[in-house]
């Protein structure tokens, strides 16, 4: 699948990566009110991934629908939301519901403003509450996106399971992170801190996903710093049922879901893996 | 690693009563005429066009027309003064064709000086056409006529060169000779009557659009353009015309920094 937050924000781009190899689009995030986001700069790399702080910049629930409605449904489509509260939350998912195949609750997002983002996610009543009501609000699947920064994430998942979410994603960027310039001493980022992706954050996301793997009976969707079908299978043994791509775009382009499916196929047919299912969890002895 | 890299600003150029340019010490190594670079103030990051690209001198300039906070902000910088830079970033202009018209409009005039001083080097006839709104606002005249590429004036209100559009002294020069390759920045609504006027006189060409742009990486998404989804900070920013044919948002809308479409 294509990861949260990374192109995603049109009809246009998540048709592109359904085009490339994506099994599953998700899109960027989006809220109520269209919402600017933070002043660049935005992004910056760092050895191993980037920092970032776009600050959920979205049209808004009602403008997004028009690219809701534009996409091809060659692949499923999954929108991904944020809110404040419950009510926020269930509103924008009934809005949308007709217009995609799942819901992916962005409840990690590290440099969100007002009460958004990983403000729930360290919450496990407040994430509870939010699933809850977005379970009783639509009918279509509920993923949870989880925040690796917390004191135990195997609590927050359980909270989720326990109110009904049908998957957890795991995990949204980490930190956040800084870099400072050292000319001027300034910090990069326009918002100083930015939450860190790319292939840097994997031994976590693969060290999160074996830990809930144990606790959750519900599919978890692996994510952080996958760049090649290797990544991609130790994902799978961690406990992942499926993965999600972003950040290694900057590196390979909109290639890398083709050559993941390649090199993951052929490395099946050596291991004699007849299907992914096979692979999940087996560093669970 | 994609970081901005602060340097001093070494020389600034006053080009007309709204535009600088600023000239900063750079190993010049891929930069191509058309590619852009991701300025920051320290307050603010912005994409900016190539106007100059010296390989022996190793300097690269950055042209910038005063209109809002960002610019206005960097318009009142001295020489020694700092700026970051990241990039290069994009795909640039092709340097190919026997003989070229290029059309700017405006500070899309930036890239075309930096083209016609590259692809006059390379053998190439250029013809340029360089619409402003008035005398004192056209750019680059003397860099132009010093590549040996023949420049062609237009003001909107006649005070030199032709009076009128870009586009209407460039049809006239694509009647009167024989171009196999047109190049061009500026407004899009200029270039988009100029690619409807390419299409039926079946010349290549290369167009340079210009997006809201965030992390300059392609990961963002700010940038992608309507139907294909290409990223103009990757793909782009110049496009060929068989490329923005499947452009369809090109002359009709442009998304903001929250992505809400605005017409052009």
């Amino acid at each position: 699948m294509l990861a949260a937050g990374i192109l995603g924000s049109t009809a246009s781009s998540l048709n592109w990566a359904g085009r490339s190899g994506a099994g599953a689009v998700v899109t960027k995030s989006f809220g109520l009110n269209p919402n600017k986001g933070y002043a660049n700069p935005t992004t910056v790399e760092v050895t191993g991934g980037v920092i970032n702080a776009i600050g959920l910049s979205n049209p808004g629930v009602e403008n997004f629908k028009t690219e809701l409605e534009k996409l091809n449904k060659s692949v499923p489509a999954i929108a991904s939301l944020y809110g404040a509260n419950p009510e926020e939350f269930s509103e924008i998912a009934t809005r949308v519901e007709d217009l995609v195949d799942a819901l992916e609750l962005n409840v990690s997002c590290p440099h969100a403003m007002g009460g958004c983002g990983s403000a729930i996610g360290q919450d496990p009543e407040l994430t509870r509450e939010i699933v809850q009501s977005v379970k009783k609000s639509v009918k279509i699947p509920v993923f949870v996106k989880l925040t690796p920064n917390v004191t135990d994430i195997v609590e927050i998942a359980r909270s989720a399971e326990d109110v009904g979410a049908d998957a957890l994603t795991m995990i949204n960027s980490l930190g956040p992170g800084m870099r400072i310039d050292i000319e001027t001493g300034n910090p990069i980022l326009n918002n100083k801190f930015g939450g860190l992706s790319g292939p840097a954050v994997k031994p976590i996301a693969i060290r999160c996903i074996y830990e809930v793997y144990d606790s959750v009976d519900i599919p978890i969707i692996g994510v952080g710093g996958i760049r090649n079908y290797e990544d991609v299978i130790e994902f799978l043994y961690a406990g992942a049922s499926c993965i999600q791509i972003g950040t290694s775009i900057m590196y390979e382009g909109m290639d890398i879901f083709g050559k993941i499916l390649t090199g993951l196929e052929r490395f099946m047919d050596d291991k004699g893996y007849g299907s992914v299912n096979g692979m999940v969890g087996i560093a669970h002895k | 690693m994609q970081v901005p890299k602060v340097v001093e600003i070494k020389r600034i150029e006053e080009e007309s009563p709204t535009v600088k340019t600023f000239i900063f010490d750079w190993k010049v190594d891929s930069e191509k005429p058309g590619q852009f670079m991701m300025v920051w103030n320290f307050e603010d990051e912005k994409p900016m066009s190539l106007s100059l690209i010296d390989n022996v001198k190793n300097e690269i300039g950055i042209s910038i027309r005063s209109v809002g906070v960002f610019t206005e902000q960097i318009h009142k910088l001295q020489i020694g003064d700092k700026l970051g830079l990241r990039g290069p970033y994009g795909r640039g202009f092709d340097i190919s064709g026997i003989k070229v018209l290029a059309v700017g409009g405006g500070i899309g005039m930036a890239p075309i000086v930096a083209y016609s001083e590259e692809a006059s080097k390379m053998g190439v006839e250029v013809h340029i056409v360089s619409a402003a709104s008035t005398m004192d606002e056209l750019l680059f005249s003397d860099r132009i006529k010093r590549s040996g590429a023949k420049l062609l004036t237009c003001t909107d209100d006649g005070t030199h060169g032709y009076c009128g559009y870009g586009t209407d002294l460039a049809e006239k020069a694509l009647s009167e000779e024989n171009y196999d390759m047109v190049v061009s920045c500026g407004p899009e609504i200029m270039m988009e009557k100029l690619f409807n006027m390419v299409e039926k006189y079946e010349i290549s060409s290369q167009f340079s659009l210009e997006r809201y742009m965030k992390c300059g990486l392609g990961l963002c998404g700010q940038c992608c353009v309507d139907d294909q989804g290409w990223r103009v900070c990757v793909e782009g920013p110049v496009f060929w015309q068989d490329e923005l044919r499947m452009i369809t948002e090109f002359g009709k809308y442009k998304r903001d920094s929250s992505g809400q479409k605005h017409k052009i």
